[in-house]
């Protein structure tokens, strides 16, 4: 044993170039720090927020009526534009939508995400993620347009009713006003569907794992001290959970927001505000307005997440 | 008198697994019961079913002469201190151990007094506004115990609840539970694996192998006269003694067990048992020196004083024991 130890040295010497940078990195941790986030920093600093901070800029300024060229002057005129009726009605139905998708889709997602997290081993953990994310892999316009099959007059959805005799149950729900129409594919209802389809993953995804960080004996220890069930998930499991509702619930509404596909393509003709930029900025050419639509989500996320963080939804972080 | 907790044949089985197998005890009112074993003995499934996290495959339960099967936690008056306490994060020290009081529908002002109290109980008064976050280990273990107490259950139950504490401060525990629960007169039950622990806490202790009680007795009855090897192994690291050895002390062919303190080194002219060995290893433990002696390639294990002089390794030496200290086991195990 001691004849070995006499052999090698304590610290053996290593020269090759991989070895010298690593011991370098090693002594100066902070040097590849720098160099992993320097790239993403960059980017985020010039190039998200400096577009961010044009984007601002643009919304001051207002357009002129006729001869419909940009006025450089620093003026409020565009975002009491916002406020005309017309436009005014596109932020409300546009937030209503996004309020809506974002509840409905966390009351789905919780029992799928609770199951996963709680129950879910081995191969069905794996189904769950496949289940899940499976949808992702597919391209978003093939699954509205496939949507817009499902929910038009003559799609599949119609044909089961009519087989099940059901019928009825659509036409009274198509002829209820506002939500209802012509058919689902041309209703806020069908619009509605699609969102929580299309975002149901950003949802079950954060609860799932703000579930499965919830040790399973907190759940015990509730029931252990008298709580029964429906205690137990308000006063144990929701509040924990509730970073990952936020969290999903962030995806869902600011997504919902800032969609112009899926209501252009399954809907009314009327807008939501990622159609008003779209239109704004395109056939229109009124980039200020268009900014200045743009900047009412930013907003409106902006105040969600002060009011979260003041109820209290983060501090289970 | 009913008893706090009775299993009748109980068994629970996992698939194959037997991990609690045609278990039988009476838990008296008031008494300090350990159940003691090995992890994967079944012990822990055992205190599971009293809490109602289990529900036993067959057999009977009952709880203060009520049948418990089928009886779901929230509706026993039984309390659980968690091993790993179990504490809500997201709630303050005094929320924490006011849950259960919360939960039945006490008042606000009726709660927070009772569980400040609770607190002043565990020593750890003026905590309430902590989160769980802020304490040490020890600490919230002593908030876990009044979570848990404050409920006023008929039974309590302790899942290995000094695991995670270091040596001195599980020592300081051990004496407040045992006083704590002589004045409380609540029914204690605790499961560990540690034998100094059970021996020194528990009113009876019920040793547990392979889903099944290996021996049920007062500590001096499993301590003195283990049943079988695995108790006598288990607890206090008897030496276990081969039939065939036992038989040339003169002894029934059968296993027995010997203690490792019941045995001197050197010594000569009593009417004691002499053998003669090898000294195969020494270890200085403190207050004693731990020998492994080699008797015609039967080893066993001398606990010495430390004022005693000890032969070298691989010296002769000579082991005295009373015949009495003899324990012969049931020749089945």
């Amino acid at each position: 044993m001691s004849v070995i130890a006499h052999q090698q040295p304590a610290f053996p010497d290593r020269v090759s170039l991989t070895s010298r940078v690593s011991d370098f990195l090693w002594k100066h941790p902070y040097v590849l720090l720098t160099i992993l986030l320097a790239p993403p920093l960059l980017w985020l600093g010039i190039i998200y927020l400096g577009s961010l901070i044009a984007l601002l800029l643009q919304s001051f300024f207002s357009i002129d009526d006729y001869s419909g060229l940009i006025n450089y002057e620093f003026t409020l005129a565009t975002y009491r534009q916002l406020f005309n009726e017309a436009n005014f009605d596109i932020i409300v139905r546009t937030v209503l939508m996004a309020a809506t998708v974002t509840l409905v889709s966390a009351i789905i997602a919780f029992p799928i995400a609770y199951y996963a997290a709680r129950y879910a081993r081995g191969k069905w953990k794996v189904f769950f993620y496949l289940g899940v994310m499976l949808p992702l892999w597919s391209s978003y316009l093939v699954k509205i347009y496939a949507w817009k099959l499902i929910l038009a007059k003559e799609g599949i959805l119609t044909w089961i009713l009519t087989k099940l005799n059901l019928l009825w149950l659509l036409d009274a729900w198509l002829s209820l006003p506002v939500i209802g129409g012509n058919s689902l594919s041309v209703s806020y209802t069908g619009t509605f569907i699609v969102f929580v389809y299309v975002w149901m993953p950003f949802m079950i995804l954060p609860i799932q794992a703000a579930l499965e960080r919830v040790p399973a004996n907190l759940i015990e220890a509730s029931s252990d001290l008298g709580g029964t069930p429906q205690q137990t998930f308000r006063h144990v499991l929701f509040p924990l959970a509730l970073p990952g509702i936020v969290a999903g619930s962030i995806f869902t509404f600011s997504l919902t927001l800032g969609d112009y596909i899926i209501p252009q393509i399954i809907g009314s003709s009327r807008l939501f505000i990622g159609q008003a930029v779209y239109a704004q900025q395109g056939t229109a050419g009124n980039i200020p307005l268009a900014a200045a639509f743009t900047v009412v989500p930013i907003v409106i996320m902006g105040f969600y997440l002060w009011m979260a963080k003041r109820m209290g939804a983060f501090d289970a972080l | 008198m009913t008893a706090a907790v009775l299993f009748e044949n109980v068994s629970r089985h996992f698939g194959a697994v037997r991990a609690v197998d045609a278990v039988n005890l009476a838990i008296a009112e008031g008494e300090f019961f350990a159940m003691l074993g090995p992890s994967g003995s079944g012990k822990t499934t055992c205190l599971r079913l009293m809490a109602g996290f289990e529900q036993p495959t067959s057999g009977h339960i009952e709880i203060f002469g009520e049948t418990a099967e089928g009886v779901p936690p929230y509706r026993r008056s039984v309390n659980t201190v968690f091993q790993d306490y179990a504490l809500f994060p997201h709630l303050s020290i005094l929320d924490n151990v006011a849950y259960g009081l919360m939960v039945k529908g006490v008042g606000k002002e009726e709660r927070r007094r009772a569980a400040e109290e609770a607190l002043a109980m565990v020593k750890l008064p003026g905590y309430g506004i902590r989160r769980p976050g802020q304490l040490s280990g020890g600490q919230r273990q002593r908030v876990a115990l009044a979570r848990a107490l404050v409920n006023k259950p008929k039974v309590l139950l302790l899942d290995e609840p000094l695991g995670a504490l270091d040596l001195k401060l599980r020592e300081q525990m051990q004496e407040e539970l045992k006083s704590l629960q002589k004045t409380l007169g609540i029914t204690f039950v605790f499961v560990t694996h540690d034998q100094g622990e059970a021996l020194s806490m528990a009113d009876r202790i019920a040793v547990f192998n392979d889903g099944r009680i290996q021996q049920l007795g007062t500590p001096e009855e499993v301590y003195k006269q283990p049943k079988t090897r695995f108790v006598a192994d288990f607890v206090g690291s008897s030496n276990v003694l081969p039939p065939e050895f036992v038989k040339q002390l003169g002894a029934a062919n059968q296993y027995a067990s010997l203690r490792p303190e019941a045995i001197t080194l050197g010594g000569s002219g009593d009417d004691r048992l002499a053998l003669d060995g090898t000294v195969l290893s020494r270890s200085f433990l403190g207050a004693a020196n731990r020998v492994l002696v080699s008797v015609n390639g039967t080893k066993i294990n001398v606990m010495s004083p430390a004022t005693t002089a000890i032969p070298a390794e691989g010296q002769p030496v000579t082991l005295r024991f009373d015949r009495a200290d003899l324990h012969l086991m049931d020749a089945a195990s």
